[in-house]
Formats: structure tokens, sequence, C-alpha cells
């Protein structure tokens, strides 16, 4: 098997930022906070750490001040190395390279990062996947089966909405992707990309060039799609716990999934953790009379009122006489006296005044923009 | 010798047992004592040095030093991984003249005078590992060196009733010194020296050497150096502290110290952004309060998953409280379990520990008739208690049972 040291990561930290337009509108895909604490970019990034890769690259396009920020050095992840660790790639790599329409030509404008690596393998994957994820035994059964592309993909039942935001997998029984559909109107059962490939570096360095002459700039219809007859490109099946963020619904689906202790266990293993940065705040403090039932709740919260079935990420403060329930509240956001917020989300630094009432529903939770007072 | 010099050094004084914890200090320092749901006690000290502008600290360490070694590791979590400076675990050592351990606090600062020279500092704080507290280290030096003293010593003013456990300074009105009496029976003042020091470098480095070849000496600087320094009339004022200040040296007082952080009126605040406290931080998930807990007036750390009823304690980070188990008035410090039906108040449970189903630890202290038999219960780091096993008030367990 493949040393994992020698498998070099790449996070596309951008990709699928339009089905998350509200959340992505000032931070890239990958630092949309999830789960209390994290930022999605922590997934894949975690991934790649406690599968003993040693080097990542972050492919950023736009908006990337926050994840820059989050990332800082990579010391949290223990990828500050001396050799390989952290490298955030931003756009304008080099001279010829423009802003990317798609994944081709974002790596190619990460093209030197790429071949410097001296990596035998490479693994991609973005940021709109909640899993824990173990990569070597995909590495492994991509190096077994002598694949060109492996693609990881999951089962799931999805409605038409959901499948028309995919890229669909058709599968045969000796793993061989036969068919693939970007953004279908079907429904059912069906075999989604969790947009994670692994490929040889010189293979994917031969597609990038490649790419290049022939102005090509999509994987998925211009690889996937285009060359399925002429490489081997392979299925791997994941079979454990994932969601993909693909829309407001789904984000908010996947965080309530959370509070499903074996889910929570799984995602958030002890063994195999989720790295994240450590905000240096003291343990949640509830005062007298509070009432907090089926909820995550991070350190720096204050909490005094009553908190439901839902999320708190660090630094909220609840006051008296407030409810909050079903809901997701990202950073430092204040829920004052008897305000109560339902079925909603609000970003970072929301402030919901006093006695105000807020009530989404479970299909369409209400947003509340980063730093609005209610 | 380092070309770059460093105005100020910190040597904190890690090395003690702190016996007066009994079986939460067996198997780490004093210092390295967990507090306050997610710290240990080093935090303070190495937290305020950081944001007091010193990024050069020796930890002087001894007494079972592993967890503090590991704890402190690259000095990351405080920001005191640094090219030039930053921390660094200062060990006793062996010499070609033979091995000795510190033999006082004098003496670990004299083993390390090679250290401090290092930095060829004009001045040196010397710090113990044994308080909570947020304080300005450079307020200090600050004074120190507009009073062109030789040594600054911080002092607290306690109760008189309290001052016999202290080392006690009586100071003129211009703030010198005059006299230092440690733990006086019949105290002159009820200025308490809270152990931390602000020495001129050259002048300490002076007085460590003749410490040392002064073969009855005790090392020590609250016996010997103060006294010394006092006596040569060497210039040394008192610098005054009003803020919160806690020694943590037994059981009820590490025990009031963590009560503390709950109450919204003492004067430590920990949520305080401009004066954080840094630690290592576990990796773990929020905690999760499940649907049959009931939590209030309490500080719940990262990691843990409660079903229980928890009041008035403090909960460090990986603690399960399972579904009818009452945790009251206590502290449960990190990754222990409390099972079913189980009950621990007043009572201090130490790092993985796991509480049988239907135990009891501790007792309130109204349903105790002999008031002298009560006191909080402690169960040492590592301990299991099997189910429906009993630890009366005052208990020190630190063997299964």
């Amino acid at each position: 098997m493949a040393s994992m040291a020698n498998v070099l990561g790449l996070i596309f930290a951008n990709m699928h930022e339009q089905t998350l337009p509200e959340l992505t509108k000032t931070r890239a895909m990958g630092s949309v906070p999830f789960g209390s604490k994290y930022r999605l970019i922590d997934f894949p990034l975690s991934w790649m750490v406690n599968s003993g890769m040693t080097q990542v690259g972050i492919i950023t396009k736009q908006n990337y001040y926050s994840l820059m920020n989050h990332l800082g050095m990579g010391s949290e992840w223990d990828l500050a190395r001396k050799t390989g660790g952290l490298h955030i790639l931003p756009p304008y790599g080099r001279e010829s390279a423009k802003v990317y329409r798609g994944r081709l030509e974002a790596l190619a404008g990460a093209a030197e990062f790429i071949s410097e690596s001296n990596a035998e393998y490479v693994v991609m994957a973005d940021s709109n996947v909640v899993a824990n994820m173990d990569l070597r035994p995909i590495v492994d059964f991509h190096e077994k089966n002598e694949a060109d592309i492996t693609c990881v993909y999951g089962r799931a039942a999805y409605p038409e909405e959901r499948a028309l935001a995919q890229t669909v997998l058709y599968v045969d029984a000796n793993n061989v992707v036969y068919d693939v559909l970007a953004r279908p109107a079907i429904s059912g059962e069906m075999n989604v990309a969790l947009n994670i490939y692994v490929m040889k570096r010189k293979f994917l360095e031969s597609l990038i060039r490649e790419s290049e002459c022939r102005s090509l700039y999509s994987f998925e219809t211009d690889i996937l799609q285009h060359k399925l007859r002429d490489y081997k490109i392979l299925g791997y099946k994941y079979e454990e716990y994932f969601e993909i963020i693909d829309s407001m619904k789904t984000y908010y689906k996947a965080t309530m999934d959370m509070m499903n202790r074996d889910i929570c266990r799984e995602v958030f293993s002890l063994d195999t953790p989720i790295y994240t940065k450590v905000r240096d705040v003291a343990p949640a403090k509830y005062g007298i009379d509070c009432n907090v039932k089926g909820s995550l709740i991070a350190d720096g919260c204050q909490i005094e009122g009553t908190v439901e079935n839902s999320v708190l990420f660090r630094g909220v403060k609840v006051a008296k006489g407030a409810v909050i329930k079903n809901s997701i509240i990202m950073q430092d956001a204040v829920v004052e006296e008897n305000a109560s917020f339902v079925d909603a989300i609000a970003d970072k630094d929301v402030t919901i005044s006093k006695d105000r009432s807020i009530t989404g529903s479970e299909n369409f939770p209400v947003y509340i923009s980063k730093g609005a007072t209610v | 010798m380092n070309h770059i010099k460093k105005e100020c050094v910190a040597m904190l004084l890690a090395g003690g047992q702190g016996s007066r914890l009994y079986a939460l200090t067996q198997d780490m320092a004093k210092p390295a004592v967990p507090y306050g749901g997610k710290y240990r006690i080093i935090d303070f000290p190495l937290s305020n040095c950081v944001n007091s502008g010193i990024d050069t600290v020796g930890v002087l360490t001894q007494y079972q030093p592993m967890v503090l070694n590991e704890y402190i590791g690259n000095g990351q979590p405080w920001g005191l991984d640094r090219a030039h400076g930053g921390v660094h675990v200062l060990p006793p050592y062996e010499t070609a003249a033979g091995k000795s351990w510190y033999s006082g606090t004098a003496n670990a600062i004299y083993q390390n005078i090679n250290f401090v020279d290092r930095y060829n500092p004009e001045y040196v704080v010397i710090l113990s590992g044994d308080h909570i507290y947020k304080m300005d280290y450079s307020k200090m030096v600050d004074f120190h060196k507009t009073h062109e003293a030789d040594a600054t010593i911080a002092v607290l003013e306690v109760p008189w009733e309290e001052a016999p456990r202290f080392g006690i300074m009586s100071v003129n009105p211009d703030g010198t010194i005059y006299e230092f009496a440690e733990k006086p029976k019949e105290p002159k003042s009820n200025l308490a020296s809270m152990g931390i020091y602000v020495f001129t470098w050259s002048k300490l480095r002076q007085y460590l050497i003749d410490n040392e070849n002064d073969a009855e000496a005790s090392k020590d600087f609250g016996k010997n150096i103060i006294p010394a320094m006092l006596d040569n009339k060497e210039k040394m004022v008192a610098y005054h502290f009003d803020g919160y200040w806690k020694d943590v040296g037994t059981i009820d007082s590490l025990w009031e110290a963590n009560m503390d952080v709950l109450d919204p009126n003492v004067p430590l605040d920990l949520l305080d952004d401009s004066w954080k406290i840094y630690s290592r931080n576990p990796v773990m998930p929020p905690h999760y309060a499940g649907l049959s807990s009931k939590i209030e007036n309490s500080m719940i750390a990262e990691g843990c998953e409660i079903e229980g009823d928890i009041d008035f304690s403090v909960l460090f980070a990986g603690v399960t409280v399972e579904e009818g188990a009452v945790v009251r008035s206590s502290i449960i410090m990190p990754n222990s379990v409390i099972k079913k039906g189980a009950v621990v108040e007043y009572a201090i449970i130490g790092e993985d520990c796991v509480v049988g189903e239907g135990a009891h630890i501790g007792e309130r202290p109204e349903l105790v008739e002999d008031k002298s038999q009560w006191g909080v219960a402690v169960i040492g780091h590592h301990v299991n208690v099997s189910d429906k096993a009993v630890a009366p008030p005052k208990a020190m367990i630190s063997k299964d049972i």
C-alpha cells in the first residue's frame, strides 16, 4: 500500500458556493460554520490528517480572508510542518492564470505546487461534505485496481431538487463508472458523487496539461463524462454517514443530524477527531433557572434562558426568558430577554432584540445574516 | 550568550508537590492540577506573562513533571513557541560536580543562572504556579523601574486573622519595605507577600551566589534572599495588588476557587477577552446537554455528555454524566464518568475516574450533624468507584473502592 505521507491533499475551498448563497456571501464555502465550532473545511482537512497525509494545498478563489484566518499556519491540524504541511493557494498563482471557471483551471493554477510535492498520489476533496472519512482504504482501492481516477460516491435517496445539484454516477458490479450525469432531473436512490477523487500525481499533471491545450475547464464534464471510455474510472462506495451540504435546507438538516448521539459520535469521533481552530474561551456557563435540553453547546456560551434541540456556537449569549428551539445560532450572537427564536439560523454576531420573536419552519428555516440586529 | 537582549525574563517555580492536595497531586505537580473547567493552574501565570508582554519564561520543574512537561510542550497554546525566548522547561540536572535536586526556591533559580544569563535581562520576575489570579506584570516591572528598586514584592491586604498564614511585609509610607516576617504569630501588618517578585537581575544574581555559598542557608527566597537583602538595606518596595487572588494549595481552597468561577460577584471573569487565559484545548466536539439533563449554575466544558442533573458544579472536558445521576456543588475533572443514579455532592473527582451506578460521593453539610466531620470528598485521578460504593465527606480516595 502506498505510504499516505506520499499522498498530496488538495481541497477546493470555494466550490458549490452557489448552493448556499446566504452563508457564502462573505465567506468561502470552506469557512461556513458548522456544528457549533467547526468550519466545513475542517472535515476534509481532518480526514487527510487522520489518514496520515502531511501535505495539503487549499485551492481558493474568492472571499478567502476568513478561511486564511481560520487555518492560520495549520498548527491545529498539526500541519505546521517544516516540510510539507498546509499551503493556501490563492488564485493568480502564476502570471497566465485567471480566476478559474472550473476545477481543471483551478488545478492548472496550482500546477507548480502539485508537481513540487513529489507525491505519488493526489486526493482531491471539496468542502461540502459532513462525514468522518478514512481515506486510506480509498487510496488503497485506487492502487490495487490500478485505476486512473477513483470517484468516491455515496448511496442516497434524493428528490429531484437535490439531484439537480449533484453529479450522479452509474457504477457496474466491477466498480467501473459507466455513466456520469451532471445535475440530472431525477429522483430516488442514486449514487451521488462526494467530489472526492484519487489519481496518480503524474496522471493528474497530464490531465491538467491536456486540458490547458484544449481550453477545457470542467472536471466533471470534460474528463468524467467525455473521457469515460478513455480512462479507467472507478467508483468507490462510501458506506458510513455522510451529508452533502447543497442548500440551506440540507445545511439545517445536517446540523440537526448532530443531535443524534450515534451520528454525532461517529462524525466527531474522539479517535479520528475533526480538528478546528482553537478559540481560547472559558467553558459554557449555565445560569440560574436556565433550561437546556437536547442541544449542542460550545465553550464561551452564557445561557440563562431556554434552549431546545439547537446548536449554539462559541460565545453565544441567551438572556433570561429567551427561548431558542430547533435553531442554529452562530458565534457571538446574542438573544436578548424574552426573545424567541424558533426553526431559524442566526449567523455570526446577530442580535435578537428583547421580546422579538422569529419563527421559521423546518423546511424553510429563517436566516438572519451576519451582524444583523433584529 | 545571545546577542539579542530581553529586558525581562520570568522564572516560574513549578516544582512543588502541593502535598496538601493529597490524592490530586500524587501523580502530577500542583501547577498541573486542573482548574476552572478547562485550565490547569499554571495557565494563569503563563497567560499573565504573555498578556504582560513577557515572552521568555523558564518553568522550573522537579516533582512529578510528566503531566506538566507534556502540557507545556512547545508553548504554542500560550503563544510561547518563539524563535528567541519562549517557554523552556528547566528540570534539575547533573553536572560535572555531581547531581543536585533543587533544594529550595532560591537554589532552583541559582542552578539556572546560565539560562537567565543567555538573555542578559535587566529584570527577572519570579512566579509560582500555586495561585489563581490575573495580573499585569508589566505594571509591576514599571513600578520597580520608577522606584529604582532592587526588589519589588507584590502584596495583598489580607484579613488580620489570616495574616499568620502568610509572609508579612511591614511597609513605610513611601512604599519601601522595612521588615519581613514569614508566617508571624503576631503580625505587625496585614500585607501578605503573593510570592511574586521582580528583581534587578544583577542584584539577585549576586545574592543567589552568596546564598549558595552559605552552608547554613536553606536556599529559599522567603527565608534567605529577602531577609538578606533587607539586612543589606537594598531598596525593596511593595507593589499593591487588589484583584482576585486565590491560593489553591488545599482541598478546601481548590474547591472554593472553582466555585468562585460560578459566582457572578467574584471579580474573576474568565470570559473577559481583554485578558484571556490560554490553555491547551482538548480536541473534542461541543458538549451535549441531553433530553433528560437538567443543568443550572454550572460551567460545562466541551466534549461533555450530560443526561443527569447538574447544579453548582464545574465539569471539565469529556465528562459523562448518565441519566439519573446527580452532581451538586462538585468539580469533575477531565474524562470522568458518573454512572446512572450516582450522587456526587461537595466533592472533587479527579481525571479519568469512573463513579459506579448508585455510588454516593460526599455529602451536603446540612445533612452532617457533627460539622467537624464534614468536608469536601476527594476521588484521586484514575480511580474506579464501584457500583453503590460510598465515599463519606472528607474522604480522600486514591485507590479503587
